[in-house]
C-alpha cells in the first residue's frame, strides 16, 4: 500500500500581484489527521481550493493514492475521494437534512426522487460515524453543530476518503468542539483521512498526527505533533516568538462607568433574553462576561450600545443616564464598540479602509465642515492609525473587503481605542484570528484599562475570558448569576456556572 | 493588488464602452438578416445623430430628461434603492412645472426656476411616498414605485382635465417666461427643438456628483446602500435616509418633467400611456455605471439613436423599430459584462 492518500508537490499559485502558495508541499497519510496551520492570509484556504478543484496550480503536482491527477473542478475532487466541510455552511435552510445531502445527485426512481432510500442511507452513515443526526429534521431547526454534521455527512454519502476541515471549530461551543473531536477520531478508525485547516494550536495537540506549517505563502515544513508542543508550533507559524499568557499588572479599579440595574431586553422574537441583568464596569478594569452563546450577551450589547430597544430598567455611562437613547447619542457620551460580527457591523466592506475610519465621527470636525467632507483630513487620520495599529492594506484607499480578517479587525480596534471612549465593549474580539493578531488585541485592551477605561469583553472562548478579564461575570438566562475572579476559579467551575449550576463557597460549613 | 483597483476601474469603463459598439454590431447583422443595407442603415443612423447641427440639437434635446431621469435612478442605485417609480415621478414633475408655469406671471428668470423646483418638489414628494413606506413599513421600493406610476399617470391626465385643459388632449400653454426654450439655441442649432434644459441637467449632474462623492449626507447615503447593520452601528438614521434617498432621486426625476413642460412642449398632453423617458432612464443609467458623468454620456447616446430612428427608416428604409433592438441589445452586453469581465481577464492572462 502507499504511504500517502494525498500528495501536493511543490504546488505554486498566483493572483495578480501576490504569489498565494510558493512551492508549499503537503503529503497527508492515510488513515492521520493532519494539521494545516497557518496565519490568515498565510495561503491555507487556497491551498485547500486548489486540492479542491477551485484554483488551478501554476506549478506543481497533486497526487491521488500515488496517482497524479488533475483537478479541475469541485466534481472531480469529489470523484476522487476529497470532500470539504466549509466553514460557513452550505446547506439550503428550509430543506430537510437528507434533502440537503442528497443535493445535487437526487436518487431518482421512475422520474421522482426516492427519499426514502436516501434518508436510509444517510441514517446508516450517521450512526456508523456516531454522528446522531435526524434525516428528516430541517435544517432551520437544528443547531449549528448539528448543521456541520451535515456538512460532514454530505461528504460521505458522496463517497469521501479524504475530508478536509476549514476551520471547524470557530461557530461550535466547546462542548460541541468535543464532540466534533470525537467524530473526526471515529471517522479516523474507519478509515478516512482528515485534513484540518485551523490556526488554533490546542486542537491540533489534541487531535493531529501531524502538522504542516505554512507562513506567508510558503511550506515551513511538516511535524510531528507528538514531537513538538505549542510554543514551537506559534513560533513557526508567526515567524517569531510568541507570549500565550497574557502580561499585566494588577488592575486598579477606580469609579464605576457602565452601571446597569435591573435590564430586561427582549430579542427578535420579543421574548426576553436579558432579563433583570445588574452589572457594573468600573474604570481601569477589564470585566470579562463568561456564558454560552445563547443567554443573552448579544441583547445586552445591543441595548447598551442603542441598537435595540430596552424594556426596563436602566443604562447609565458616567452616572449619565442613556437608557434607549439614539445609538449615536450613546456613542458620544463615550462608548466604544468593538461588534461581534465585524462584516454585519463593524465595516462598510465596500468603502475604503480609510472611510471606514470615520464611520462614526465623519460628520464631526475636521472631517467634516458645513456638510462637506474633508478627505484629506480622513485620509491623513486613516495613515496614521494604519501605522499606529499596523493595519496591513496596500493603502487607504483600498475597500475594506480586500482586506484580511485579522486586519480588519485591527482596523475596527484601531478607530473604537482611538475615540478614546471612557467604555469600551469588546464582543468576540478575537474570533478567527491567528495568535499573532490575538496577541496585539489583548494587549491593546489592558493598555486601555491602563489607561483608566472601562473594558466590557463578551466572548464565547473561557481561555480568553480568564486571561485577559480582572473580574468574570457569568451570564445564565439573560441574568448574571455569580461574578468571580479568574485567579481563583477554573475552566471546570466557570463551565459548571455557565451551565447553570451553583458555585460551592469554600471555607462555608 | 493596486494592479487589480486599477483593473477594476478600467474595466468599469470598457464594458459600457464594448456593449454599446457590441450593440451596434449585433443591430447590424440583424439588418443584413432583413434584407437592408447595413451600411446605409448607420450612414442614415449617424448622419441623423450628429450629421447636421440640427441633429446634434436634437441629439442633445432628447438627451436633457434622458440625463435626468438616469440620475434619479442612478442615485437611488447608489444608495441600496431600487427607484422603478421615475416615469410616475416624471409626470408629476412635468405637470407641475406646467401649472406653475401656467398659474402665475412672473419675470422670466424668476418664473422658470419657480416652475423647475415646482417640479422637483412634486418629484421628491411622489418619491418620498415609496421611501416613507419602506421605511416604516418595510415595504418594498419596487412594488410601491411601479404602482405609484400608474397612479400618477392616471391622476395627472385627470388633472389636467379638469383644471387645466384647453382642448385636443393638452393642457393650456406655459407663460413665455416660464419657457426653457431658446430661439438662439434653435438658430445656432439650424432650427432644432434645443433648449435651455440641457444646462438644468448638467448641473443636476454635478450635484449629484457632489452629494454622493462630497458631502457627509452623501457618506451615509451610500454607507446605508452599501450595509444597514453597520449604519445603524455607527448611529445613522436608516428611515431617515432612506426616505431622504427617494425624495432626492424623486426631485431630479421631476425635473426631467419639466424638461418636456418647460422645453420640448410647452404644455402637457393628456397621456394615455407612459412615455418611457422614466424607464430609460434605468437603462441610461445600467450604461451610465450610475456614473454622473457616464450618464450624461450614455443619455447623448440613447438620446441620440431616438431622435435619428425616423431618418434611418427615411433614407435607408431601416425599421425604426431597430433602434429599440440595439438598446436593448446593448443593455442586454452591460447585464452580461460578466462574461465581458471574464473573457477580458482571461485575454489579459494569456497576453502577459
Amino acid at each position: 500500500m502507499q504511504e500517502y492518500v494525498i500528495e501536493m508537490n511543490n504546488i505554486r499559485k498566483e493572483f495578480p500581484g501576490i504569489v498565494a502558495n510558493d512551492n508549499i508541499t503537503l503529503q497527508v497519510k492515510k488513515g492521520e489527521i493532519h494539521a494545516l496551520l497557518g496565519e490568515n492570509g498565510a495561503g491555507k484556504s487556497t491551498l485547500m481550493n486548489v486540492l479542491f478543484g477551485l484554483y488551478q496550480p501554476e506549478k506543481g503536482e497533486i497526487k491521488v493514492k500515488g496517482k497524479e491527477v488533475k483537478i479541475t473542478d469541485p466534481n472531480v475532487a469529489n470523484r476522487l475521494g476529497i470532500g470539504m466541510v466549509h466553514q460557513h455552511f452550505m446547506l439550503v435552510h428550509n430543506f430537510t437534512v437528507t434533502e440537503n445531502i442528497i443535493l445535487g445527485s437526487e436518487p431518482t426512481k421512475g422520474g421522482k426522487i426516492n427519499i426514502e432510500d436516501a434518508a436510509k442511507k444517510v441514517s446508516e452513515l450517521s450512526q456508523r460515524y456516531g454522528l446522531s443526526v435526524d434525516p428528516h429534521a430541517k435544517i432551520e431547526d437544528i443547531s449549528v453543530g448539528m448543521q456541520q454534521r451535515v456538512e460532514i455527512l454530505k461528504t460521505l454519502y458522496r463517497g469521501a476518503e479524504i475530508l478536509i476541515f476549514d476551520e471547524p471549530t470557530a461557530v461550535l461551543t466547546p462542548q460541541e468542539i468535543k464532540e466534533l473531536i470525537q467524530i473526526m477520531e471515529k471517522l479516523v478508525q474507519e478509515g478516512k483521512s482528515i485534513i484540518l485547516i485551523t490556526h488554533k494550536l490546542k486542537e491540533i495537540m489534541e487531535v493531529c498526527d501531524r502538522c504542516t506549517v505554512i507562513r506567508k505563502g510558503k511550506g515551513i515544513g511538516t511535524v510531528n505533533v507528538s514531537e513538538t508542543n505549542p510554543d514551537e508550533l506559534a513560533a513557526l507559524m508567526v515567524g517569531r516568538e510568541v507570549h500565550f499568557k497574557v502580561e499585566k499588572q494588577q488592575a486598579t479599579p477606580k469609579d464605576v462607568v457602565l452601571e446597569i440595574d435591573q435590564l430586561v431586553v427582549h430579542d427578535a422574537r420579543d421574548i426576553p433574553s436579558v432579563n433583570g441583568l445588574d452589572l457594573n464596569v468600573r474604570a481601569g478594569e477589564i470585566l470579562g462576561i463568561a456564558g454560552v452563546d445563547g443567554n443573552g450577551q448579544t441583547e445586552l450589547i445591543e441595548g447598551i450600545t442603542g441598537l435595540r430597544k430596552v424594556k426596563s430598567g436602566s443604562i447609565k455611562i458616567n452616572g449619565k443616564d442613556v437608557t434607549n437613547l439614539p445609538a449615536r447619542k450613546i456613542t458620544e457620551t463615550g462608548l466604544g464598540h468593538i461588534p461581534q460580527d465585524r462584516h454585519k457591523h463593524g465595516l462598510v466592506l465596500d468603502y475604503s479602509i480609510g472611510a471606514n475610519m470615520v464611520l462614526q465621527t465623519y460628520y464631526q470636525k475636521p472631517f467634516s465642515k458645513s456638510g462637506i467632507l474633508n478627505y484629506g483630513k480622513i485620509y491623513e487620520k486613516a495613515r496614521k492609525l494604519i501605522e499606529e495599529y499596523d493595519v496591513r492594506t496596500p493603502s487607504e484607499f483600498t475597500p475594506a473587503r480586500a482586506l484580511s480578517g485579522g486586519n480588519q479587525q485591527k482596523a475596527i480596534i484601531a478607530r473604537e481605542v482611538d475615540r478614546s471612549p471612557d467604555l469600551l465593549i469588546a464582543a468576540q474580539p478575537t474570533r478567527g484570528l491567528d495568535v499573532g493578531a490575538i496577541e496585539f488585541i489583548h494587549s491593546k485592551l489592558i493598555e486601555e484599562r491602563d489607561n483608566g477605561k472601562a473594558v466590557l469583553l463578551i466572548s464565547f472562548e473561557l481561555e480568553e475570558v480568564m486571561n485577559v478579564s480582572d473580574r468574570i461575570a457569568v451570564i445564565y438566562e439573560g441574568r448574571i448569576v455569580d461574578i468571580v475572579d479568574p485567579k481563583e476559579t477554573s475552566e471546570q467551575e466557570l463551565g459548571l456556572l455557565m451551565a447553570g449550576g451553583k458555585r460551592e463557597r469554600e471555607g462555608v460549613l | 493588488m493596486q494592479n487589480l483597483l486599477k483593473n477594476e476601474r478600467l474595466f468599469n469603463i470598457l464594458v459600457p464602452v464594448i456593449s454599446a459598439i457590441l450593440g451596434m454590431l449585433a443591430g447590424a447583422i440583424i439588418m443584413v438578416l432583413g434584407n437592408y443595407d447595413p451600411v446605409a442603415g448607420f450612414e442614415a443612423l449617424f448622419s441623423g445623430m450628429f450629421g447636421t447641427p440640427k441633429a446634434i440639437g436634437e441629439t442633445i434635446r432628447a438627451a436633457s430628461p434622458l440625463i435626468l431621469s438616469g440620475l434619479a435612478v442612478g442615485f437611488a442605485f447608489k444608495t441600496g434603492l431600487f427607484n422603478i417609480g421615475v416615469e410616475g415621478q416624471l409626470l408629476v414633475g412635468w405637470l407641475a412645472s406646467v401649472w406653475v408655469g401656467y398659474a402665475f406671471e412672473l419675470p422670466a428668470v424668476l418664473h422658470v426656476t419657480l416652475s423647475i423646483l415646482a417640479a422637483a418638489v412634486a418629484g421628491g414628494l411622489w418619491g418620498m411616498i415609496p421611501g416613507y413606506l419602506k421605511a416604516k413599513f418595510k415595504v418594498h421600493e419596487v412594488i410601491v414605485t411601479i404602482m405609484l406610476n400608474y397612479v400618477a399617470l392616471y391622476v395627472t391626465a385627470d388633472l389636467i382635465k379638469r383644471y387645466l385643459y384647453a382642448g385636443n388632449e393638452k393642457s393650456y400653454r406655459i407663460h413665455e417666461s416660464a419657457s426653457l426654450s431658446s430661439p438662439f439655441l434653435s438658430q445656432i442649432t439650424e432650427g432644432s427643438r434645443l433648449h435651455w434644459g440641457i444646462m438644468i441637467a448638467l448641473i443636476a449632474a454635478v450635484i449629484m456628483w457632489f452629494i454622493l462623492e462630497k458631502t457627509a449626507t452623501g457618506y451615509e447615503l451610500k454607507s446605508v446602500g452599501y450595509n444597514q447593520h453597520a449604519s445603524m452601528y455607527a448611529g445613522m438614521n436608516v428611515s431617515k435616509n432612506v426616505i431622504l434617498s427617494m425624495t432626492i432621486s424623486g426631485a431630479f426625476a421631476g425635473m426631467a418633467g419639466a424638461m418636456e413642460g418647460l422645453g420640448t412642449f410647452q404644455n402637457m398632453t393628456v397621456l394615455s400611456s407612459f412615455t418611457g423617458t422614466g424607464f430609460d432612464g434605468i437603462a441610461v443609467a445600467l450604461l451610465g455605471a450610475n456614473n454622473a458623468f457616464g450618464i450624461i454620456l450614455s443619455s447623448l447616446l440613447f438620446g441620440g439613436l431616438n431622435t435619428a430612428a425616423p431618418q434611418m427608416n427615411f433614407d435607408a428604409n431601416v425599421p425604426s423599430e431597430l433602434i429599440k433592438i440595439i438598446i436593448a441589445l446593448i443593455i442586454f452586453f452591460v447585464a452580461s459584462g460578466y462574461i465581458i469581465r471574464v473573457i477580458a481577464a482571461r485575454f489579459s492572462k494569456e497576453g502577459k
